[in-house]
């Protein structure tokens, strides 16, 4: 070791000379801890199965790497943890109560197609733990729909199923979401905490903060995509969100329910499908916003979060080709 | 007019067909059908049969008549070689197979804007001798065929879980696969089987092209 550190120092090498400490391994294994309390809050409102679902869809990700890499003849990388995070925000996306054989198809289609078929780490257009839910969303519409009520208990009594509160406002408006939560304040703060039904991991929205918090601290993501996506979520559900008319609508209500906290932290940062550009990040965001509205308030689906960043990821290379920023003292081209 | 032509031999036009310039797996036109109706083997197999009779049919009239076309309007004949043939499958199906008819008459009409066919009766088929006109004109039917047949059965094997309406899986099955969604996956994964057979056995490059409809 030492010889070698000897030999090290005299090399002459071209730059970049001064490299920065991160890895794509470290960042992955980083933003896969910051995770933690959001899961760990969904493992103590939905219990054990909520833990089970999340395993299961780690095991088959993991699997699905290998698999198709050692299929392919590439270096087998599922010690970078990219695989182990796709895996754990998609079982953080689906309903605690899904039956086993849907974390292990969909992990596999969000690893091995979503991923790996497309090139993999770095090459795929779409999220894949996004595609993996969709793929199960479309396939098994009962079992993905079907959310059970939070209890806190780890007892192994049959849970009650529920409707998520985006459902409800959906349905029946949003004096059924305040007869459920009692007033406005219990409302906000039972969606800020996490007891309402929804997919395992995307129910407690302080601890997606706390762990959102902990990445820009590190400066893991940026918040432009965020900010400018809770913005227009924000602008959009105040504006039209309401039945009595414009500028009546509660964006509390769509900003603290269904999975936009985690989209717009986790899912809609994903480096290799947003824009680089900062001002694409922008433009990637409002779109998110727009299309989860649009959903939200016009379409057959309750939440949009999914299909809006499924959709913008598909114009993540038109915005980076338009917005790059001009370099210094380039000409234009003649004839252009 | 008439250029001698180097021989080829039959069975090599089939298998061009078939293999080298299969219609979905190669050559990546009439993409539509082949997700359209392929969500049940017997809608897929016979679409495929009706496709293959057009195709031989128009490929044989072409042939024929290729001496008397003028090259100026050669698409607009073509197109009304292509229709009569249809009409004709159109008007049989109508009359022999009421039941099928109900399920797959409009795409067995939409044959007419295949881009397969019309790519065939132009690129072979007006260049060539009836005979050889005939035996690309089946062989390429049967390449569209067998894909066809190789996508719906995946479709309905994995989203209905039944194979030629008998009950096979018991497991509940995938439905995004009766969905135009599974057929894009369901294609885009077999293109990508065949291609890799070709490149590893053959020492193809693989497919490319522009998609059709």
């Amino acid at each position: 070791m030492a010889v070698a550190k000897k030999q090290q120092e005299l090399v002459v090498t071209v730059s970049p000379h001064i490299r920065s400490e991160e890895t794509v391994s470290k960042i992955m294994w980083t933003v896969s801890i910051s995770l933690m309390p959001a899961f760990i809050m969904g493992v103590y409102y939905f219990g054990p199965k909520a833990l089970l679902v999340t395993a299961l869809c780690i095991v088959s990700a993991l699997f699905s790497e290998w698999l198709v890499e050692k299929m392919a003849g590439r270096e087998i990388t599922i010690s970078d943890g990219s695989a182990f995070l796709t895996g754990l925000l998609l079982g953080m996306n689906m309903p605690a109560s899904a039956p086993f054989y849907i974390p292990l198809i969909s992990s596999f289609v969000a690893v091995a197609i979503t991923k790996q078929l497309f090139g993999g780490l770095g090459y795929n257009i779409f999220n894949p733990a996004l595609v993996g839910r969709a793929f199960a969303l479309i396939t098994w519409p009962r079992a993905m729909t079907t959310w059970i009520e939070p209890t806190a208990a780890f007892v192994g009594m049959d849970a009650k199923t529920t409707a998520t509160p985006l459902g409800i406002l959906k349905e029946e408006g949003m004096h059924k979401l305040l007869e459920v939560f009692g007033d406005k304040m219990s409302l906000y703060t039972q969606l800020l905490v996490g007891h309402k039904a929804g997919s395992l991991g995307e129910v407690s929205v302080i601890a997606i903060l706390i762990g959102a918090a902990f990445l820009l601290y590190k400066r893991y993501i940026t918040w432009h995509i965020p900010v400018s996506y809770l913005a227009t979520v924000a602008v959009i559900a105040w504006v039209f969100g309401g039945k009595e008319g414009l500028f009546t609508g509660d964006p509390l209500v769509h900003l603290l329910s269904g999975g936009l906290m985690l989209g717009a932290w986790y899912m809609a940062t994903d480096y290799v499908t947003c824009p680089s550009v900062r001002k694409g990040q922008i433009v990637f965001g409002i779109g998110c916003g727009f299309l989860t509205m649009l959903i939200r308030l016009k379409a057959g689906y309750p939440e949009g979060v999914m299909f809006a960043i499924l959709l913008m990821n598909c114009f993540t290379p038109l915005i980076d080709r338009n917005l790059k920023s001009k370099v210094f003292g380039a000409r234009k081209e003649a004839g252009k | 007019m008439e250029v001698p032509e180097e021989k080829i031999s039959y069975l090599q036009l089939i298998k061009n067909g078939v293999f080298k310039e299969n219609t979905i797996f190669r050559l990546v036109i009439s993409l539509c059908p082949s997700i359209a109706v392929t969500t049940s083997i017997k809608n897929g197999f016979l679409l495929g049969i009706a496709v293959l009779f057009v195709q031989t049919m128009v490929n044989t009239t072409v042939g024929l008549l290729r001496n008397f076309i003028h090259p100026r309007i050669r698409i607009p004949i073509f197109m009304l070689i292509i229709s009569g043939w249809v009409s004709v499958v159109d008007m049989l199906m109508a009359a022999y197979a009421r039941e099928t008819y109900k399920e797959i008459g409009l795409y067995i009409q939409i044959i007419v804007a295949f881009a397969s066919i019309l790519a065939r009766a132009e690129m072979f088929a007006s260049k060539h001798r009836v005979d050889y006109s005939f035996f690309d004109g089946f062989g390429s039917g049967l390449g569209f065929l067998i894909a066809l047949v190789i996508i719906s059965f995946f479709r309905e094997l994995l989203g209905k879980g039944t194979l030629l309406g008998y009950s096979i899986v018991h497991a509940k099955p995938l439905l995004i696969m009766v969905m135009p969604t599974g057929g894009f996956l369901v294609v885009g994964l077999l293109m990508g089987f065949f291609n890799w057979i070709d490149m590893r056995f053959y020492g193809g490059k693989g497919a490319g092209g522009a998609g059709g409809h």
